[in-house]
């Protein structure tokens, strides 16, 4: 019972990692309209910025976390204005191959950068807090608590703020949205800064949770694709509920299965998923 | 001075014109119809007049300007409300939120504007905060009607406001159109309840075929008995 409780844990900080890159995608999809390959090696882009400001630079992480967000968003934005901005009016197929190339740019830009071999933000032996007879590192205490924070923030903002409410309603309608007077260029620029941010934040968890590497990220995307198609992909709500699930279930499967196999999980789910519910969990658009 | 003034317009979709050539107008306060059967090219017109459909010649004048070609949002800037036949709601989103979407760009607070709108469609008012997907096809369509409204166009566009809804609630949204009229805003629009939109209208103009085949007033256009057996069922 125990064992299955701290899988819980784990699960559930994993599932919060996932849901952050998840909701990202989804709302990158939902209002971009592509499904963004590079997601997985954007995360690792902020893992590595918030290594360069907490390690070069030797910042406080309070400080170097919300950098590396700021610089995900901007490479995001970067990367919109350069290539995938020119490639919009083209199809969905010609935006998604190209962001894969983008995904083995990034990948290989920063393996030369910062090397292809292990790092981590700070050496040492973290030691757990017990309770019950279940163990909880402090940083993953940091995770949960910081992906709260960031997910009350994202839904204080889809909610209230008139871009927010602007980028709920080009999900819904993007000709409408043109009818309506609203800059959907603006908007999906926000749309890029928002999801990367989030996407960047995930990776900078990921990285505390278990280490830098340049390919950390890309071995991240399935089960972020996972989940955000759980959620009925292009719904940053649904999202969060299927990176909860794919978290939790891939660490809940190691109770069974050997652990090499927990991505083959989040891709079972996904294929029963879309079987049973193309819609997602939340059920159909409209 | 005409509001509207749309000469030989061509338009289409993937290089194949469906309208031929067409011309019509829309004077201040003013209601408009255009009829005509299926395929004649009603909708796209309106498309095209709201900058959805590329125009592939033609000249689109709205209050003495050249807005041939322009983006949509800057034609809904310039002061024309379009409500697209089908689509025309943001569902996910509340009534409220969607009316907000409609002064987007207008920076103020959107308040006046949603109580000015509430006082037109008063149903809307106790829904405020139901997504929109949860109402019914009437009242989806004043929200549409209201989005529209949010910047206080000087023309509405309205394509085919009353296609698939219940007896009941076509009354009321003629009504309603009327109304929004009263009140200085100039109505184009396209219907297939061709008898009530022409008593409605001021004037009306028979397309067919992507092209003009009658225009008259809407009361001349009813007593025309050509216009009738070929167009309004006898």
């Amino acid at each position: 019972m125990t064992e299955v409780l701290q899988l819980l844990i784990y699960g559930i900080v994993l599932g919060s990692i996932i849901t952050l890159g998840a909701v990202g995608l989804s709302l990158i999809y939902g209002i971009v309209r592509f499904a963004n390959f590079a997601h997985g090696d954007m995360m690792t882009a902020g893992a590595y910025f918030a290594f360069f400001f907490v390690v070069t630079l030797e910042l406080p992480m309070f400080v170097g976390f919300p950098l590396a967000m700021a610089g995900g968003a901007l490479l995001a934005v970067a990367l919109d204005r350069v290539l995938f901005r020119r490639l919009r009016r083209t199809s969905p197929v010609v935006l998604l191959i190209s962001s894969f190339g983008v995904a083995l740019m990034l990948r290989a830009a920063i393996q030369l950068v910062w090397g292809p071999s292990v790092q981590v933000y700070e050496a040492g032996i973290e030691f757990p807090i017990r309770f019950l007879g279940l163990g909880i590192k402090p940083d993953q205490l940091h995770i949960l608590g910081g992906s709260v924070v960031i997910v009350v923030a994202l839904h204080l903002f889809l909610q209230r703020s008139r871009t927010g409410k602007a980028m709920r309603a080009m999900s819904d309608n993007v000709a409408l949205a043109r009818v309506s007077g609203i800059d959907t260029e603006r908007v999906i620029l926000w749309t890029w800064v928002i999801g990367a941010a989030l996407t960047a934040a995930a990776g900078v968890f990921l990285a505390i949770d278990t280490q830098l590497h340049p390919v950390m990220g890309w071995r991240l995307l399935l089960p972020v694709f996972a989940a955000a198609i759980l959620g009925g992909i292009g719904k940053p709500y649904g999202a969060l509920a299927g990176g909860m699930v794919i978290g939790i279930a891939q660490e809940m499967s190691t109770l069974v299965i050997s652990p090499g196999y927990k991505p083959a999980i989040a891709f079972a789910i996904m294929v029963v998923m879309l079987i049973l519910r193309p819609a997602g969990l939340l059920g159909a658009r409209r | 001075m005409s509001l509207l003034e749309v000469h030989g317009l061509r338009a289409g979709y993937d290089g194949v014109d469906i309208l031929h050539g067409v011309d019509f107008r829309v004077a201040e306060g003013e209601i408009v119809a255009i009829i005509g059967p299926n395929g004649a090219g009603k909708s796209t017109a309106m498309k095209a007049l709201a900058g959805l459909v590329a125009v592939g010649a033609g000249r689109i004048v709205f209050e003495g300007e050249d807005i041939t070609g322009l983006r949509t949002d800057h034609i809904t800037r310039r002061g024309i409300g379009y409500v697209p036949q089908e689509e025309n709601v943001f569902p996910s989103l509340t009534v409220r939120e969607n009316l907000e979407m409609g002064a987007y760009i207008a920076k103020d607070d959107p308040g006046p504007r949603i109580a000015a709108v509430f006082e037109l469609f008063p149903p809307l008012e106790e829904k405020a905060r139901r997504p929109v997907r949860e109402l019914s096809g009437g009242l989806r369509q004043m929200v549409a009607i209201g989005r529209a409204l949010m910047l206080e166009p000087r023309l509405l566009l309205l394509d085919e406001p009353t296609a698939g809804l219940s007896p009941r609630f076509v009354g009321e949204i003629f009504e309603r159109i009327r109304s929004v009229n009263a009140r200085g805003v100039a109505v184009l629009m396209v219907e297939q309840n061709a008898k009530k939109a022409l008593a409605l209208a001021d004037r009306g103009y028979v397309l067919a075929m992507g092209a003009n085949r009658y225009e008259d007033t809407g009361a001349g256009l009813l007593a025309n008995r050509e216009v009738a057996r070929m167009f309004l069922g006898g």
